[in-house]
């Protein structure tokens, strides 16, 4: 099986007017040493066969469509529209927009994805997507350093743990410090921040669910003339204040959230928003509207003088490939919902989540952790290892009880709940979680 | 006529998709301090709206499956419409479930890896980064980790780059915190060996190439300069957006490089989706293998899991185990072709280039660097004619145009990359085209395009008075 359309007397013809007499005789050049080494892979399938042995793969995974799990990625609903949409051909099979001419449909699409991230995060602008959540933070926090010229950060321990492994990988290539606020009861403490810090970082709401108010925090860092950065669940934000009314400066997140399949961790999209006085420091594409020979509006990308293609060595960030299909299904996703749509799902996350949670607290030997209040997810402590009773209820068929690292407490576990549970499944697990740690 | 945005078709009080049946009270359960005072401006508008919105923005996109897109670094080869059907059996997973429960996704994603490392020579693999670029960086990383960890870190402070190299090379390697130093190209478009001679020694890193090279040529003195670099120290890294034309042929492994990253929406059919989500597994030997990013994929008694327990790893690169869903269609791709079906793939890939480069030729068009070519070449327009203009005229008559001005060695240059997926007669087609083109009076290719949804955009005022946002006024 192959992909390739030439019949076998074009390949003769073709080779003939190349010179060559074989399709080996195209690689004669190469040194000899190297040429067609022992490569062990199995048999070509026939297309039925490749799906019946996916198909075989799928089976021995029990899928989570309606988990209880949380940590940055939840069970949403997908809409089948926005599926349907994204899936179509020239979306899915186009490159990066170099010619806008023949690209309106990218371009345009990503301008609208711009605008409604902005809007989310009530700053002015935003780039065209990061490969995730983890990364949009990494490069942020970078921005943060190019702009005050410092190179010291903080972040709360209320940051994803993943993220913050990320942005310590990627401040240690440049030789950058990280400092790790603990929480104090489930929330970042406000401390002083020290001149020598050019960027503090905050999430809400916080790796164990909390709402935090992270104004007093962005104010220190503004008296340190560092720039705040906060990471938010963009669903968050259909309700929530937006990280540019408590004082970002930058604000960050993972799009899973917005109607995207979870795909087992990705692909998902990052999102990277900030102000307008930052924005020559931005990684990534930007799309501009302008106008064309015709004075007819039109979409192009603009400052490439950031990017790697142009500046090479002197670029804001390596990033060439982004996310651009998934962001483009997280603009869909928000047009299809609206600002009404996006706040009730946002709200029914919410409610069903604290009831949750509450349900959770009836099992024995299980106790609070995350204050109140929280959005969609919440920590619990465990009376037994939260990996125990993660496999415990899985062989139940469900799907809860995220581990939580060591370093936030013994024995906890994240819960979350989103538009789509139902009571009955809330006291599906409350009566699971009873047996198992019965 | 302007295409409305989305904002313009909004009405205030349109309903598109209803999620939620009992809509809770937000003060009944948030402090008011926490909540949004106005909501988001957001699109108000009902399904069909929105149907017809982006089917309309999808009828004002190219993609592969349009139109000839002979991108060249970009290997647009065709979308195997089985891998959607594949990904889809794996959507519903979540990256914190019980492993048990997921053997199936640890499985391919162990299956895959064993796969790459034989299709590379490397020893072991991570599947974590995001794209090449991403793969780039962490490959980077991975090469300072070990030379830190040998007491090198502090002296070896430089990376060199062919001129000819992606800009992502060069980029990556200021990430990773190091200076870059470019390494000309010689007069046959191959690494100038003797600059190259005197450029290595005890401050030098990695070395970054692409073999083939962006010019579209193999790298023939690879031995020679895998050798050279193990002499000094350095850490040799290869670039795989290119492997597209070597696959199963020839291994970067055997040509003595360390480090590997693949584009797996590049090589292995990944659609590149309007510029992204890709893949970016990195490859290493094994001496690199302890510092490759947490988690890697691990297969013991009871089954695979999820290894994290590695202490001189460069940490995480992205979070959980990269984009999933690429490596299932890369799988797929792999299983369906196996072996034999590969190697016909890149053999296609490198006749496809050269029978269109003798085509191109013959219309009237210069290859500066007329060696063997690999999967794609370097064309210049005769004198007197723009690429730029060139590619807007190819628009016209529409085809994408191959990409222009790079590599930057080359004047007005224009790098084709047709891909093993399309047939003799889209290459026929596109070349007389381009013969066409230079039949064209010189004010008809200044001002194409005509018929596209917009004509040539004024970039000046994108860049001097960007306007980022719908409601930026």
């Amino acid at each position: 099986m192959d992909y390739t359309p030439h019949t076998e007397a074009e390949i003769q013809e073709m080779l003939r007017r190349v010179g060559a007499e074989s399709l080996e005789d195209l690689f004669r050049h190469l040194p000899a040493e190297i040429l067609n080494p022992p490569i062990d892979l199995p048999e070509p399938l026939p297309e039925w066969a490749v799906l019946e042995a996916l198909r075989r793969l799928a089976a021995q995974n029990l899928p989570a469509p309606k988990a209880f799990l949380g940590g940055g990625v939840r069970s949403h609903h997908v809409p089948p529209v926005v599926q349907a949409l994204a899936s179509r051909g020239e979306f899915l099979t186009a490159y990066t927009p170099y010619q806008p001419e023949v690209s309106q449909g990218v371009l345009q699409a990503t301008f609208e994805y711009q605008t409604m991230i902005a809007e989310l995060t009530g700053l002015e602008v935003a780039n065209a997507s990061m490969y995730d959540g983890a990364t949009a933070l990494a490069e942020g926090v970078l921005l943060a350093l190019r702009e005050t010229g410092r190179m010291v950060v903080w972040v709360s321990q209320g940051v994803h743990p993943e993220y913050r492994a990320v942005l310590k990988a990627y401040l240690e290539a440049v030789g950058a410090e990280l400092r790790v606020l603990p929480l104090e009861g489930g929330r970042t403490p406000s401390l002083p921040v020290p001149e020598a810090v050019g960027a503090v970082v905050g999430q809400n709401p916080n790796y164990l669910g909390a709402l935090e108010d992270l104004a007093p925090l962005a104010e220190a860092a503004h008296r340190a003339g560092a720039l705040f950065v906060a990471v938010a669940d963009p669903l968050s934000l259909g309700v929530l204040k937006p990280p540019g009314a408590y004082g970002a400066d930058i604000a960050v997140g993972d799009g899973q959230s917005l109607g995207l399949p979870m795909g087992y961790g990705g692909p998902h999209f990052g999102y990277l928003a900030t102000k307008k006085a930052f924005v020559r420091q931005l990684p990534g594409r930007l799309v501009s509207e302008t106008v064309d020979a015709e004075g007819k509006r039109g979409f192009i990308l603009t400052l490439q003088a950031r990017e790697q293609y142009i500046r090479r060595a002197k670029a804001k960030s390596n990033i060439t490939t982004n996310a651009q299909l998934t962001a483009l299904m997280g603009a869909m996703y928000l047009a299809a919902l609206g600002p009404e749509g996006l706040r009730e799902v946002a709200l029914r996350g919410v409610a069903l989540a604290h009831r949750l949670h509450d349900l959770l607290l009836e099992v024995p030997g299980v106790e609070p952790f995350t204050p109140k209040p929280f959005f969609h997810e919440f920590a619990l402590r465990l009376p037994k290892a939260p990996e125990a009773v993660r496999a415990a209820l899985a062989a139940r068929g469900l799907h809860a009880a995220t581990p939580v690292p060591r370093e936030y407490g013994e024995n906890l576990a994240l819960f979350a709940a989103t538009e789509l549970h139902q009571e009955e499944d809330l006291l599906a697990l409350r009566k699971a979680l009873e047996e198992v740690l019965a | 006529m302007s295409y409305p945005l989305i904002f313009e078709r909004s009405r205030p009080g349109r309903r598109g998709l209803k999620l939620v049946k009992e809509v809770p009270r937000a003060e009944d359960l948030i402090p008011k301090a926490f909540l949004r005072e106005a909501p988001p401006r957001l699109p108000e508008v009902d399904e069909l709206t929105l149907v017809r919105h982006y089917t309309g923005l999808s009828r004002r996109q190219v993609g592969v499956d349009t139109t000839f897109y002979p991108l060249g670094s970009c290997t647009m080869k065709y979308n195997p419409k089985l891998h959607e059907e594949a990904a889809r059996l794996f959507a519903d997973l979540h990256p914190y479930q019980d492993p048990k429960t997921a053997q199936g996704a640890l499985a391919l994603m162990w299956e895959l890896g064993e796969y790459l490392k034989a299709l590379t020579g490397m020893d072991a693999i991570t599947l974590q980064p995001a794209a090449g670029a991403h793969g780039e960086l962490t490959g980077i990383l991975v090469i300072r980790a070990y030379h830190e960890d040998r007491g090198e870190g502090k002296t070896r402070r430089l990376v060199l780059v062919p001129d000819s190299a992606h800009g992502s090379n060069p980029a990556t390697a200021s990430m990773a915190g190091y200076q870059v130093k470019e390494v000309p190209s010689g007069p046959d478009g191959e690494v100038d060996l003797e600059a190259l001679k005197r450029e290595l020694g005890p401050h030098v890193a990695a070395i970054m190439l692409t073999n083939p090279n962006t010019l579209g040529l193999f790298e023939r003195r690879i031995l020679e300069i895998s050798r050279l670099a193990k002499e000094a120290g350095v850490q040799l890294y290869y670039d795989g957006a290119n492997l597209n034309a070597i696959l199963g042929w020839a291994r970067p492994g055997d040509m003595g490089f360390d480090v590997v990253h693949l584009n797996l929406h590049k090589t292995f059919t990944v659609p590149h989706g309007g510029g992204g989500p890709g893949s970016g597994p990195v490859g290493v030997k094994a001496h690199l293998a302890p510092y490759l990013p947490v988690p890697l994929v691990a297969r013991g008694e009871e089954g695979f899991y999820l290894d994290v327990d590695r202490p001189k790893s460069i940490g995480r690169v992205k979070s959980f185990y990269g984009n999933f869903l690429a490596l299932v269609r890369a799988w797929a791709y792999i299983r369906t072709l196996g072996l034999p079906g590969l190697k016909k793939a890149a053999a296609l890939s490198v006749l496809n280039a050269r029978y269109l480069k003798e085509l191109l030729k013959e219309k009237g068009y210069r290859v500066p660097y007329d060696g063997p070519c690999m999967h794609e070449f370097v064309a210049q327009p005769p004198a007197g004619f723009r690429a730029l203009d060139l590619a807007k005229g190819l628009l016209e008559l529409g085809f994408h145009p191959p990409t222009v001005y790079f590599p930057l060695i080359v004047k007005e240059a224009l790098m084709v990359e047709p891909t093993e997926t399309e047939s003799k007669e889209t290459l026929e087609a596109f070349a007389e085209a381009m013969g066409e083109l230079l039949q064209k009076p010189k004010e008809w290719l200044e001002n194409a395009p005509y018929t596209t949804p917009v004509r040539r955009l004024d970039e000046l005022r994108a860049n001097k008075y960007p306007k980022l946002t719908f409601f930026d006024r």
